[in-house]
């Protein structure tokens, strides 16, 4: 890529910059951010994540061939075994599959945030006048964008084999908008990660350790009733087992039930104890 | 008397057993460039970090226009801009994004911070590069682009890491020119450099950082008279020559020449490069035979050997002198 070349020499600052007067800088200087102005930097942080986002577009390989992929693959080769045949599969794997791939998404919340935090650009944030979360919290707000790709996509896949959601468009709908929220909260633990790890492979690393128990150790792809007694017992309590469940009713059923709240209650939780851990961590790694 | 841009008392930070900076003392007054000039591995980027809240303070005290850096560092960063030693924007956002985005996080109307943006670009001669991305600026541009990102809510004190590093004489002098033209602005300015012939164009004050601990300060001036103006560097054909050749030098010159046995070299100050001929006649008079001969400007390092009795010594300070050298020719 060649440089651009820009030959003429800078006009003079001196007749251009206004006058600079320290007194009255002291004097304006706020103490912390107000929380308007918490929210207005968070969007701009968001802006800066979606420019990147369209710039990069191989950032949404994920979040769109994975539900492609695992939606078929699984149905495919489980549907026989679990169910007897795919169509009788596909109501118990959907929502599964949707769980799975929001929680992927959410390892790469954190695994971009480490990258970005090694560029020169955080230096610049750090050394601004903004709230400390902002940074944090603009790309996993333009992370919504993926979790909605991620989480639709799985459905529309699953209506091309074969899949008819009892609980019609008003579940479906209703399922999606909890895995998005799920997918959020939950995004705090790997932007934990984002901010302790050393790099942004040992982040990957990290994350596929508490993944892999999650996703797989829930009722995402099989009954619980076919588990050992003391698998079954983590398994009820797995959160993603909640959500699976959660959306299992809204997307079949349309029904929103009790796990619907057990799955709210997860996610707040989950922010409640890592949104602070992470901004704590953050501050501390200047 | 008005309050100074910047007073640190006893600034400490350790990195592990590593002191980087180890009591530092410093006050920066309202309007002037204050150059902090030292080898790599000095401490003044850590100390520049701990004033601009990048770092937190391990001890001692500092303050930013009287307004305490540890106690209330949202203040500082709203009176403070700063320019780090690698370019601080987003290379896959273009020149304009960059500074709209720094502008919005600063609480200016999206409007305003276009228009910021569009004066800043063209005060800095970017206009023409303002929408393409920062991946296709040149080192200089990068640094012009960080600089304008730094003026943006006008701050009125600004740091300089090592502005010039890396640039070409041309384009350093073009940055120095912009950092002239803020403090006539009212801007306080406290830069970092590796250059004595930067500290000495620009700053009016001058503090010498050597293992975390200032070993001098005062002007250009007062810094330069203890290595003179010019240094005449001498190979002797034997080394076994030396301490004569050191008698000599005494006689003419009235100051004691820097000796480096192993290598038979000695390195003279001297208050003008005319003197450089006295002391090469009264050599020949000596009969001593001399391998080469060298008259430069001081460097770094000869600040360095008669400010602390010791070389810089890290081993980044070989090619700092040599490309110090290299730049003094350049020009």
């Amino acid at each position: 890529m060649s440089a651009v070349i820009v030959t003429e020499t800078p006009a003079d600052i001196r007749a251009s910059m206004p006058a600079v007067d320290p007194a009255t800088a002291v004097a304006r200087a706020r103490p912390r951010t107000s929380i308007a102005e918490t929210i207005s930097q968070t969007i701009s942080m968001a802006w800066r994540a979606l420019k990147k986002m369209r710039r990069n577009p191989e950032q949404f390989f994920d979040v769109t061939l994975q539900p492609l992929l695992f939606t078929a693959m699984f149905a495919y080769i489980f549907g026989g075994a679990i169910s007897g045949n795919v169509k009788a599969y596909l109501p118990l794997l959907i929502p599964g599959i949707v769980a799975q791939t929001v929680l992927t998404t959410c390892m790469s919340t954190g695994v971009q945030l480490r990258e970005d935090m090694e560029k020169g650009v955080f230096d610049r944030f750090k050394s601004l006048p903004i709230a400390r979360i902002a940074p944090l919290a603009g790309p996993m707000v333009a992370d919504l964008v993926r979790y909605l790709i991620a989480a639709g996509l799985t459905f529309v896949m699953g209506v091309i084999i074969g899949y008819r959601p009892g609980g019609g468009v008003l579940g479906v709908l209703g399922a999606i908008a909890l895995a998005i929220f799920t997918g959020w909260a939950l995004a705090w633990i790997f932007t934990f990660i984002g901010t302790i790890a050393r790099n942004a492979r040992s982040v990957q690393g990290i994350s596929m350790l508490i993944l892999f128990p999650l996703t797989f150790l829930s009722n995402a792809f099989v009954p619980i009733k076919t588990l050992p007694a003391a698998l079954a017992d983590f398994v009820r309590v797995n959160p993603v087992s909640h959500l699976v469940s959660a959306s299992r009713d809204l997307a079949n059923l349309g029904v929103i039930s009790g796990e619907v709240g057990w799955t709210l209650l997860a996610g707040l939780t989950v922010i409640a104890i890592f949104a602070p851990l992470s901004v704590y961590s953050y501050k501390r790694h200047l | 008397m008005t309050t100074p841009g910047v007073t640190a008392t006893g600034l400490v930070k350790a990195f592990g057993d590593l002191r980087a900076v180890d009591g530092i003392d410093l006050e920066v007054r309202q309007g002037e460039i204050f150059g902090v000039l030292g080898p790599n591995g000095a401490g003044k980027t850590t100390m520049l970090r701990m004033l601009a809240t990048l770092l937190p303070i391990d001890a001692g005290k500092a303050f930013v226009f009287g307004v305490d850096v540890a106690r209330e560092p949202h203040r500082i960063r709203q009176l403070v801009g700063v320019t780090g030693q690698y370019a601080s924007v987003d290379e896959d956002l273009t020149a304009t994004e960059n500074l709209w985005l720094f502008g919005r996080l600063q609480g200016l109307r999206s409007a305003d911070a276009r228009a910021t943006a569009a004066d800043l670009l063209t005060q800095f001669g970017l206009e023409e590069a303002a929408n393409k991305p920062i991946a296709q600026f040149s080192g200089g541009m990068r640094r012009r682009l960080d600089l304008a990102a730094s003026l943006i809510t006008r701050p009125p004190l600004i740091f300089l890491d090592e502005p010039t590093t890396g640039l070409d004489p041309r384009t350093r002098g073009q940055m120095w020119d912009t950092i002239r033209g803020l403090v006539a602005a009212g801007c306080t300015i406290m830069l970092t450099t590796q250059y004595l012939d930067e500290a000495d164009q620009l700053a009016d004050r001058i503090a010498v950082i050597d293992h975390g601990r200032k070993v001098a300060e005062g002007t250009a001036d007062e810094l330069k008279t203890s290595v003179g103006n010019s240094t005449l560097q001498l190979q002797l054909a034997d080394g076994a020559d030396a301490d004569l050749a050191r008698q000599v030098v005494w006689r003419v010159t009235g100051r004691e020449p820097v000796l480096t046995p192993e290598s038979a070299r000695l390195n003279v100050p001297l208050d003008t490069a005319d003197a450089a001929a006295d002391v090469l006649i009264a050599l020949r008079q000596a009969s001593l035979a001399i391998a080469s001969v060298n008259v430069s400007k001081p460097t770094l390092d000869e600040v360095f050997l008669a400010l602390t009795g010791h070389d810089a010594g890290d081993e980044d300070q070989s090619d700092l002198s040599s490309t110090d050298e290299q730049y003094v020719e350049a020009r």
